[in-house]
């Protein structure tokens, strides 16, 4: 048997799934074709630039740019290839592009969060922003999120859709932080990026490596058609 | 790092930001033939609205079959203030034997992990009845996987918690 990597619904620390985690015991289902297959969403709805997220039209974002890449693979160690990934984030100063966000931090008016990009032939991503600050938020006395970045990814199949966000290393923030500590803590490092000099860009940006490992079974092409 | 799954995290508040298509409700156009709005609310344990939720929808096409050429099969719908979401589509035909369905994933503020569950229709009772995954919801549960005909197509309201609190699966 093995143990999961992922964090309880109900985590009373992270005080808004008190009220949201659903309390009965989920039911077993063996997937079907239905959970085995997935959207193959490509490309479509990704435009040109939508990588970089450190410019836009009319201008370059503050803070410190970075170059965050990894490799998906599924459960089985095979690259995810060909596969949307979308992220989202706070910008620099720990401010996120939206109405309910009401921290006193400066928005940035060549930042929107918004990045999107498909995996190469070998499960690669590659995308350019920078660095979101950390925020405070209501969930706890003097409650401070660490710096982090909102991952969406769907794999081949149903079973293999994932939500998480990566963090960076070292945040002395982590200690404190109920959402990080959700995860049993034999894989909270799995969500921790690592310095990486071979994709820093000299005079220009720091790199960050992010693999991902999505959980769960897929059929194979053959066995949908 | 180390090579196993990676875990989950919550969406957070500000998911509209990543997570919203213009496009993303109409797993088919407006007006293609067949075309309802599935459509619903969803609520917390205490019987509020979640402003900040995403539902997700994977299904066959009107046959029974995946990845058709030009059937996305996948929706996608942000609910709004009123914890309100409706997605575009045809009904499914039947796979492998089982009642025509839906894949529904939730996503929300103080979700660590999706939920996951299946719309079925309430009128397609006969199918129902033979549908071996409902056949493992106790009976007394069962009409919450069930999609109600209205005027604007079918009505699916879910209940992360609570009384009538929607049956979730374990894939």
């Amino acid at each position: 048997m093995t143990t999961s990597p992922h964090p309880p619904l109900l985590s009373p620390g992270y005080r808004s799934t008190v009220l949201r985690a659903p309390r009965q015991q989920p039911i077993l289902l063996a997937p079907s074709l239905s959970e085995l297959t997935g959207p193959v969403l490509g490309e479509g709805p990704v435009v040109a630039g939508d990588a970089d997220l450190s410019v836009d039209g009319s201008g370059e974002a503050q803070g410190q740019r970075i170059v965050v890449h990894g490799q998906v693979r599924d459960a089985g160690g095979r690259p995810v290839a060909d596969q949307l990934v979308e992220v989202w984030q706070a910008n620099a100063a720990g401010r996120y592009l939206h109405k309910w966000d009401r921290h006193d931090a400066p928005l940035d008016p060549h930042f929107t969060g918004l990045g999107r990009t498909v995996t190469d032939g070998q499960g690669h991503y590659r995308f350019v922003t920078v660095k979101p600050g950390a925020y405070p938020w209501g969930n706890h006395p003097n409650a401070w999120r660490p710096a982090h970045i909102h991952f969406s990814l769907f794999g081949r199949a149903f079973t293999q859709r994932l939500v998480t966000q990566m963090y960076f290393p070292d945040d002395p923030l982590f200690a404190y932080d109920p959402i990080y500590n959700s995860v049993p803590e034999f894989a909270r490092d799995r969500l921790v990026s690592q310095f990486d000099l071979s994709a820093t860009v000299e005079s220009w940006a720091l790199g960050y490596r992010f693999d991902i490992v999505l959980s769960g079974n897929s059929a194979t092409p053959m066995e949908t058609s | 790092m180390s090579a196993g799954p990676t875990p989950s995290q919550t969406v957070g508040p500000y998911l509209s930001i990543g997570l919203t298509w213009a496009e993303g409700p109409y797993v088919v156009a407006e007006d293609a033939p067949g075309a309802v709005w599935l459509h619903g609310r969803i609520r917390d344990g205490a019987g509020e609205p979640l402003p900040d939720a995403l539902v997700e929808t994977w299904q066959a096409d009107p046959q029974g079959r995946f990845h058709t050429p030009g059937f996305r099969g996948f929706g996608r719908c942000g609910t709004d203030d009123d914890g309100r979401w409706a997605i575009r589509t045809v009904k499914p035909g039947p796979v492998e034997g089982q009642a025509p369905h839906l894949v529904v994933s939730v996503f929300a503020r103080g979700l660590l992990h999706r939920v996951v569950t299946r719309l079925y229709f309430a009128d397609e009772a006969e199918a129902n009845g033979g549908d071996k995954v409902l056949a493992t919801v106790p009976p007394e549960r069962r009409h919450t996987l069930l999609a109600e005909r209205d005027d604007e197509g079918y009505r699916f309201d879910i209940r992360l918690q609570g009384d009538d609190e929607t049956v979730f699966f374990d894939l």
